[in-house]
């Protein structure tokens, strides 16, 4: 077994340490005058560098709308540091006041960063670049705001519908609406029809109900969120999240138990053309919209059935998260990183993009099943222009139910313990799945340990104000 | 008289060539060592003594660590997951390290027997070693699984049914530690040296007093290497101390991005979880330096206890 680095984190520690005590620049909270500041230079060309950290412009979405934000900063030389955002590699740049001009995160990160003062407050970019976030899906927004102040811009949203196995469900004799998210009894009763086993092992989920990451779509659709709106007091033993968390566990154990259920799931070609749906394994879930480009691409012969998750009260509804750009304190080039975040967001922009995106898929003789920026605006002028009937049922209705969820969206709110909640929550979903614990004693302590988490976090931001 | 005032000066003049000889070279020593004093006390000694004082800091990484004393030790106390982390870790150690050193001793009594085929064994059960730790976290994931997972399909030849070992949570520290094994090829290789130390007249001669195999690897082979058993056994106790990679890509990192299962919680798991995930590096910093104590009482526990049952050929150690 190999070991943790803890001569490396001994290091790491120390030059964190170093450099936020002996060179910081850069952190702390940002004054509103000095921000204000950093965007002022509207007037003049932008020039000099902007380093964006966290982007990889690898598919035509990316590359497009790369090339008109550099031809909107034609003195500015822009690199990419790409991969998925390093957060210490992040933090530690601020902190030692040599950020990337730019950095593209996660929305949920944008709370953790904007507590340290480690991501400048948006408003007067917004402003003084005429940003339209009005356009931007609400929910989206909601991540990326702070204590009424936001840090920053989202694009994209990901979004869940329910894909089914329509040969499975007819030879079961249920029908897509029983599994639709609204009836819980019916979902239950109908993952006992679908699931088949063979020789003590499952040979066809019926129903995966996608836990934990899940829990907050379920315990939506049952009335409650897991965070209050203001991202202050966790909501993790609410009720009805015991009672999201026990059916949905339930359903797993309608079928044998979790273990299982995922033992089964990991085995399979998820992202091939052997998928569960392919290979008749699966009878149905919830899953986020991208799945269906996968499905269309490596299996589209499959029989598959897909409709919008629908909550409790009948509507539809869906859990939205996606990434969003944001400007590192001690920024050297905020009002060039400002123009780019605008270029990267604004509705020419996606359109063009998904021009090329649609146009390489037609290319491939493959289906362009829409595009969900996090801009109401553009989603709707893509659909209109890009987004054709295909003449099959099944693609069609992925497509309504993607719009229709991305019309129906929730989030959770920025808060400065996002790691800790979100750790909080899905170890006692863990806990329950793994046979250790009963929901409602695992969320009392996911509950307490939340809590904790939320509060020590909040009290440092109160004490900086 | 003078023929002893001439030894004399000639001892003082033999005494301070030596001397400036000594000085000499124990400069070029100093010199030729600097690099790595000055690597040492940089980026090991420096950072260690930083990370004292960060453990009585409050710090988040971005802004300058604030003074608290002891609050980071007592949080330590009071938080049940350090118990948890400090007792999965000390299972797997309990467990892994005498079964590692007893399959590296095994295999390397059979390499000894392999005549002309050791080469190619040696090499065959060294390239193990050479894997990714991250590749085996996620190579732990397909071999165990429940399901469809080779170990289970063996055991299903001879009609057991294998347990859920990457979900139960009795059953995941026991596959942690049965995959450890797959690197066990570096520890075959030192015991393997070892055994060809051991001189062929011990065992000839208590092959002529009646011993037996079994009697021979007790009595004579096993003391011989007792040294080198016990170097694995003291290194192999702190990377069981601190073991993280597989563990953390199986159930925590890139192998389960959501799914996640405490009873795989090491001791570094955690620390990294709280100084890299949460960004409480001064509670970090406190619990490595309570890894650090644990580590060095539990070795010194050994370091006592080779006194009375190592046996140093030559009594040199």
């Amino acid at each position: 077994m190999r070991t943790a680095p803890l001569g490396r984190f001994a290091v790491t520690a120390t030059v964190f340490a170093l450099i936020t005590t002996g060179c910081a620049t850069g952190s702390g909270n940002s004054d509103s005058s000095a921000v204000a500041k950093a965007f002022g230079s509207t007037s003049a060309a932008p020039s000099g560098q902007l380093r964006v950290m966290g982007f990889g412009a690898d598919d035509e979405i990316g590359s497009t709308r790369l090339a008109l934000a550099k031809k909107a900063l034609p003195g500015v030389t822009v690199s990419l540091v790409e991969g998925d955002l390093d957060i210490q590699a992040f933090l530690s740049a601020v902190a030692a006041g040599d950020p990337p001009e730019l950095v593209y995160a996660n929305r949920d990160q944008i709370g953790t960063f904007a507590s340290r003062g480690a991501v400048l407050p948006l408003d007067a970019c917004i402003s003084s670049q005429g940003i339209a976030v009005d356009q931007i899906a609400k929910p989206a927004i909601a991540q990326v705001t702070f204590n009424k102040q936001v840090y920053a811009v989202p694009e994209f949203n990901m979004v869940q519908i329910v894909m089914a196995n329509s040969d499975l469900l007819g030879k079961a004799g249920v029908q897509l609406s029983q599994l639709s998210g609204q009836d819980w009894p019916a979902i239950t009763s109908a993952t006992k029809k679908l699931t088949a086993s063979s020789g003590g092992k499952l040979s066809v989920i019926g129903y995966d109900s996608k836990l934990p990451e899940f829990l907050p779509l379920w315990a939506h659709s049952n009335g409650a969120d897991l965070l209050s709106a203001d991202g202050r007091k966790a909501q993790l033993n609410d009720p009805k999240v015991v009672e999201a968390l026990t059916f949905a566990n339930g359903v797993y154990q309608a079928q044998g138990g979790f273990a299982k259920v995922k033992a089964y799931r990991d085995a399979a070609d998820f992202f091939g053309k052997e998928n569960q749906y392919a290979t008749g394994t699966l009878g149905a879930m919830p899953m986020e919209q991208w799945y269906v480009n996968v499905l269309n691409e490596m299996s589209p012969k499959a029989p598959l059935a897909f409709t919008p998750f629908v909550g409790k009260d009948g509507k539809p509804v869906a859990f939205a998260s996606g990434s969003a750009w944001a400007i590192p304190a001690g920024s050297k080039n905020a009002a060039a990183a400002c123009t780019f975040i605008k270029t990267m967001t604004a509705v020419d922009s996606w359109m063009a993009a998904a021009k090329a995106r649609a146009d390489a898929r037609a290319k491939d003789k493959l289906l362009f099943t829409g595009l969900l920026t996090g801009n109401k605006t553009a989603d709707e002028k893509i659909r209109s222009t890009f987004v054709k009937p295909s003449g099959v049922k099944a693609w069609d209705d992925a497509v309504k139910a993607t719009y229709l969820a991305n019309d129906n969206t929730f989030s959770l709110p920025a808060n400065p313990a996002d790691a800790e909640f979100k750790t909080a929550w899905q170890d006692a979903v863990n806990r329950v799945l793994n046979g250790q614990q009963q929901p409602k004693p695992a969320l009392d302590a996911a509950q307490q340990q939340a809590q904790a988490a939320l509060d020590k976090a909040w009290a440092a931001w109160d004490a900086k104000k | 008289m003078t023929s002893g005032l001439l030894a004399t000066s000639k001892a003082v003049r033999h005494s301070e060539r030596k001397s400036a000889v000594s000085a000499h070279d124990s400069r070029a020593a100093w010199l030729f060592i600097s690099p790595w004093l000055i690597g040492f006390a940089i980026f090991t000694a420096w950072p260690l003594i930083y990370s004292g004082y960060l453990s009585l800091t409050d710090y988040d990484v971005i802004n300058a660590p604030n003074f608290v004393g002891l609050d980071n030790y007592r949080q330590l106390a009071a938080d049940p997951k350090i118990a948890q982390s400090l007792g999965n870790t000390l299972y797997y150690t309990v467990i892994q390290v005498p079964l590692h050193v007893l399959v590296a001793l095994g295999l390397a009594l059979l390499l000894q027997r392999a005549g002309r085929a050791s080469g190619f064994f040696r090499t065959a059960f060294f390239l193990p070693k050479m894997t990714p730790p991250v590749a085996i976290g996620i190579m732990l994931l397909l071999l165990f699984n429940g399901q469809s997972g080779v170990i289970n399909g063996v055991l299903g030849w001879f009609g057991f049914q294998g347990p859920s070992w990457t979900t139960d949570p009795n059953w995941v520290k026991p596959g942690l530690i049965l995959m450890s094994l797959w690197t066990v090829g570096s520890s075959v290789i030192i015991v393997l040296a070892a055994l060809r130390e051991v001189p062929d007249h011990l065992h000839d001669a208590a092959k002529i007093d009646g011993a037996n195999s079994w009697q021979r690897l007790v009595r004579i082979t096993i003391p011989m290497i007792g040294g080198t058993l016990f170097f694995l056994l003291i290194v192999n106790t702190i990377a069981s101390f601190q073991t993280f990679t597989e563990a953390y890509t199986a159930y925590f990192g890139s192998g389960n991005t959501t799914y996640s299962n405490d009873a795989a919680l090491f001791y570094a798991i955690y620390l990294f979880q709280q100084g890299f995930e949460y960004l409480h590096m001064g509670y970090a910093s406190a619990m490595a330096w309570v890894l650090f104590a644990i580590i060095m009482a539990v070795t010194v526990v050994q370091l006592v206890l080779s006194k009375k049952f190592v046996f140093y050929l030559g009594g040199h150690r």
